[in-house]
């Protein structure tokens, strides 16, 4: 099975080079057609291997391929593990990354950036199975700064805008940051360990247990707790966690495309993936665990909120991205790791599903994004409507559809959960639920029904995309519909995870979960008598009433809550801080250490001063050069004078 | 006894001699009283069972080394009279300074002897000793690498005087060996085809 | 018998006569280069005695070595002089302060 990994691996980063390195030659056709080619190779042999995992029970694969580098016992590998989670992952990586290789096609269609564009989907493909499909701490941060790197070339594609490059900066910087606490939950477990191979630290996981983090002479931390904690920070700035989720709604600057691929399907779900893969080192620190719950299920739902009131299609879909990894986390924290990657999964497939018809809706209003100039869209776009609202559906949770089952499951886990903060996470996730509905609907109403607010230009020229524009919206449409109905019970209650997802004893709230779930139609059925279900369709009668139906409410409400909506608007002050305190003291400091510690100190004192040390001393000891022989011969015998005299003084 | 008072004589002319050669006023009589001092130290340094030396100092000094002083002041077209004006003007600090380096030294070696106590006399040599011999033994064994690299001190010293001194004179004939050999046949030669002609 | 210190008293008062013509003749670089030779007979004098005394065969190695340094020293120093000669016209030490500060 070892060449077919290969092959899923580096098939895309072939693409990439070919169309990137050789874009001129291969031309605008040829950079599709190969990039598509090595996706879905990769796609069709994603999908043999989990079939295998499947149906044959084929045994998980761990191993080397290649190894870097061996130094003082420590190895450093590149290597596989494929077991069901890396196989699910692939799955999905590389099925989204198809969709949106062919909506590219659409998409980008009068880009001058092309081949440059598909070349880089095509890497950040392999970027993200070289992370999942890792099997050591140095491959995953490879993947890990891979599709940063990349991520960051697509925030940026459009490099003559100026916000574009800002963004770009900006999701750079707070990814440092975030790597940061990444880099030393990596050292912390070497340290502990001894080794970056899972397996190894895995088994070895009670060393860490037993030690301890020296943070001064006084405090001591338990090596747990610490490397847990550091990771998450990672997992934090990755899949932008508050309150390291700035720079996710500014990197809408990029393509659609790539918001769909890039900030919602695939690299912003790497931090949970992360955390679900490390589950036998977070089961053992309660401490950590209840870090990652509070801060997913503040940024569930904080960041839906803010959805609220934004009026930019694409940044709605983002904030609701925020708002659904903040879900995700919040499984994580309550040990339902296999519900977080579930809703992953079913998240990758209507997000992407949402992203791609908001472009579609984007190209059809030749690049407005604004929903206050749209609405009444449904029937000159049907397909997109059509999409568009199975989209919505599942992200609301809509009783039947995927999102219901991965979204219903995680709420109930947190539910039984007794970890510190679940009673807050509960509340958050619950009202999240309403948010959610409210601001999905408030979306859809306002863009496909109601007034015809464009104006008479674009409303002539209103036409349904192309069909490499509409099938993957439907292809997406299709698992983002069903796709629950057939996984829900392997992935959640099953043992699909088993192997790859380590729960201890005390924290098994899924299988409390799982002991009233007595097949998917039960659970649909049973789900129409509980809160969340309700709760969402409340959000989106709301939704109806204030936004299509008595559209002077949402004006109205909107009056008396000025406060709340300026607080809204202002994302809580999170741009304001990091852009008046954190960039102004860094760069206060940078100045500072420029002007004092550079100029001053370095240049003038050190540098020129000893210049100038120098020029002085040899001015003043130019009087002692006359250039006449008989002065140096003269030194020369004082000297051997004075050397007689210790001499004579010595003994 | 006899060479003990051979040493004070040779060593009286020596310092006799050495000081003529700081106070006569013409380079060339001090080169010459300065060949008079190396005479007497080569005989001082054979009393002192040192024959290799005293006749290397001999032959070097006196046979390459005075004769190449003595050509380059003959040579020179030296002005000895700019040279007799103030030639006493620090005799009181000469004095001074040589004075209290005698004095320093003799101290040094006389009065605190410097752990010398027991150097109050020589070794005796052993029955058929040979200076040469004994020197040469060691310098071709554990000094063989020095020797060498004072050959070639040597040798770059006399190509170093040549270049120094050497002087390229306009219109001189000279030839210029590497264009010599690197001539090639057709820049001397030009072959020159043309049909044959009937005599007349 | 000869002594060691007559020997090394003999080398030193050379060694300072060699001084003070360095003082005397400081005008003439002829002189001068005289003088340093006869400052190195003075050194070899203590090298010599000292071989003998102490039957230590080495120090006349050195002597060797100094006598071979000191033939080349002679060799550029005249060398160089008499380019010197070539460009000033004149050997006079007190022309010759072109590295004055």
């Amino acid at each position: 099975m070892q060449p077919i990994y290969l092959t899923i691996a580096l098939a895309p980063l072939l693409a990439a080079m070919v169309a990137g390195l050789a874009g001129r030659v291969v031309g605008r056709a040829g950079a599709h057609s190969i990039t598509i080619l090595g996706v879905a190779v990769s796609c069709g042999l994603s999908l043999y291997v989990l079939w295998k995992f499947l149906f044959d029970g084929m045994a998980v694969f761990n191993g080397p391929v290649y190894t870097w580098l061996v130094s003082d016992g420590l190895r450093l590998e590149v290597g596989f593990l494929i077991d069901n989670l890396s196989a699910m992952m692939m799955v999905v990586v590389t099925f989204v990354s198809l969709m949106v290789h062919i909506y590219t096609i659409g998409y980008m269609h009068d880009d001058a950036g092309y081949q440059r564009f598909f070349s880089y989907i095509s890497l950040f493909t392999f970027s993200m199975l070289m992370l999942v499909m890792s099997n050591n701490f140095m491959q995953l941060f490879f993947g890990w700064e891979a599709v940063g790197v990349v991520s960051y070339l697509l925030i940026g594609f459009w490099y003559t805008r100026p916000t574009a490059i800002v963004a770009n900066l900006k999701a750079f910087l707070v990814n440092r940051v975030g790597d940061f606490g990444f880099v030393l939950g990596i050292a912390a477990v070497l340290k502990f360990t001894g080794s970056m191979d899972y397996a190894t630290v895995f088994a070895r996981s009670d060393q860490i247990v037993g030690g301890y983090v020296q943070i001064t002479d006084a405090i001591t931390w338990p090596a747990i707790t610490f490397t847990c904690i550091c990771l998450f920070i990672g997992a934090m700035g990755k899949s932008a966690q508050m309150p390291l989720h700035v720079w996710l709604p500014d990197s809408m600057e990029g393509p659609t495309p790539i918001s769909a691929l890039i900030h919602a399907a695939t690299m912003v779900t790497a931090g949970i993936f992360m955390v679900a893969r490390m589950s036998p080192l977070f089961e053992l620190s309660e401490t950590a665990l209840s870090v990652v719950l509070i801060i997913g299920a503040t940024t569930a739902l904080f960041m839906g909120l803010l959805g609220v009131v934004n009026n930019d299609i694409k940044r709605v879909v983002a904030y609701s991205t925020l708002s659904q990894l903040g879900y995700m986390t919040v499984a994580l924290g309550v040990s339902a790791y296999s519900a977080g990657i579930f809703h992953l999964m079913t998240h990758a497939f209507f997000k992407a599903l949402l992203f791609l018809a908001a472009g579609s809706v984007i190209m059809a209003m030749h690049h407005e994004q604004d929903m206050r100039r749209m609405g009444g869209l449904g029937k000159y776009l049907p397909i997109t409507y059509g999409t568009f609202l199975v989209g919505s559906l599942a992200l609301i949770g809509f009783p039947g559809t995927s999102g219901f089952f991965s979204k219903d499951a995680l709420i109930d886990a947190v539910h039984f959960s007794h970890r510190a903060g679940s009673g807050y996470a509960y509340f958050c996730v619950l009202s999240g639920v309403f948010i959610t509905a409210l601001y999905t609907f408030r979306m859809f109403f306002m863009t496909f029904h109601g007034k015809e607010r464009m104006d008479h230009h674009t409303q002539q020229h209103l036409h349904e995309s192309p069909w490499v524009v509409t099938l993957p919206l439907v292809l997406l449409a299709i698992p983002s519909a069903i796709v629950g109905w057939f996984t829900v019970k392997p992935m959640l209650f099953g043992d699909f995870f088993n192997g790859a997802i380590k729960v201890l004893p005390g924290h098994t709230v899924l299988v409390q979960v799982g002991e009233e779930f007595h097949g998917p139609s039960a659970f649909v059925f049973n789900a129409l008598q509980s809160v969340p279900v309700w709760l969402a369709f409340m959000g989106v009668g709301t939704a109806w009433m204030f936004f299509l139906r008595n559209p002077e409410w949402a004006k109205s409400a909107e009056r008396s809550f000025k406060w709340l909506q300026t607080i809204l608007l202002e994302k809580y002050g999170f741009d304001w801080f990091n852009e008046h305190v954190i960039v102004a003291g860094s760069r206060l400091l940078g100045g500072g250490l420029w002007r004092i510690g550079d100029q001053t100190l370095i240049d003038d004192g050190l540098v020129n001063g000893s210049a100038r040390a120098v020029g002085w001393l040899g001015s003043v000891m130019r009087y002692a050069q006359s250039g006449y022989l008989y002065h140096y011969a003269f030194a020369m015998i004082l000297g051997l004078a004075s050397l007689l005299l210790w001499l004579i003084w010595r003994t | 006894m006899f060479p003990t008072i051979l040493f004070f004589v040779f060593s009286a002319v020596l310092i006799s001699a050495a000081l003529g050669v700081i106070l006569v006023r013409n380079p060339v009589h001090s080169a010459l009283l300065l060949v008079l001092c190396f005479f007497n130290s080569a005989v001082i340094w054979i009393l002192l069972d040192a024959e290799f030396l005293g006749i290397v100092l001999v032959l070097v000094y006196v046979g390459a080394v005075m004769v190449l002083f003595l050509f380059v002041v003959m040579m020179l077209d030296v002005n000895l009279e700019e040279f007799r004006s103030g030639l006493t003007d620090y005799w009181p600090l000469a004095a001074a300074v040589a004075g209290f380096v005698v004095f320093a030294i003799i101290n040094v070696i006389v009065v605190k002897h410097l752990g010398g106590a027991s150097l109050r006399s020589a070794p005796a040599l052993a029955e058929g000793y040979s200076n040469t011999r004994a020197l040469g033994t060691v310098l071709f064994t554990r000094y063989a690498y020095a020797a060498e690299i004072a050959s070639t001190i040597l040798l770059v010293a006399s190509v170093a005087a040549i270049v120094l001194t050497l002087r390229r004179r306009p219109g001189g004939k000279l030839q210029n060996i590497a264009q010599q050999v690197a001539v090639r046949a057709r820049d001397r030669v030009r072959i020159v085809k043309m049909t044959a002609e009937k005599r007349p | 018998m000869i002594s060691l210190s007559a020997v090394l008293t003999l080398s030193g008062i050379l060694f300072a006569i060699a001084v003070a013509g360095v003082f005397l003749n400081r005008k003439n670089i002829i002189v001068l280069l005289m003088c340093i030779e006869l400052m190195l007979l003075a050194v070899n004098f203590n090298f010599v005695a000292f071989s003998r005394f102490l039957g230590d065969i080495n120090g006349q190695i050195f002597v060797f070595f100094i006598l071979t340094v000191a033939a080349a020293e002679a060799a550029i120093g005249l060398a160089i002089l008499v380019v010197l000669f070539r460009e000033r016209r004149s050997i006079n030490v007190e022309d010759l302060d072109t590295l004055q500060g």
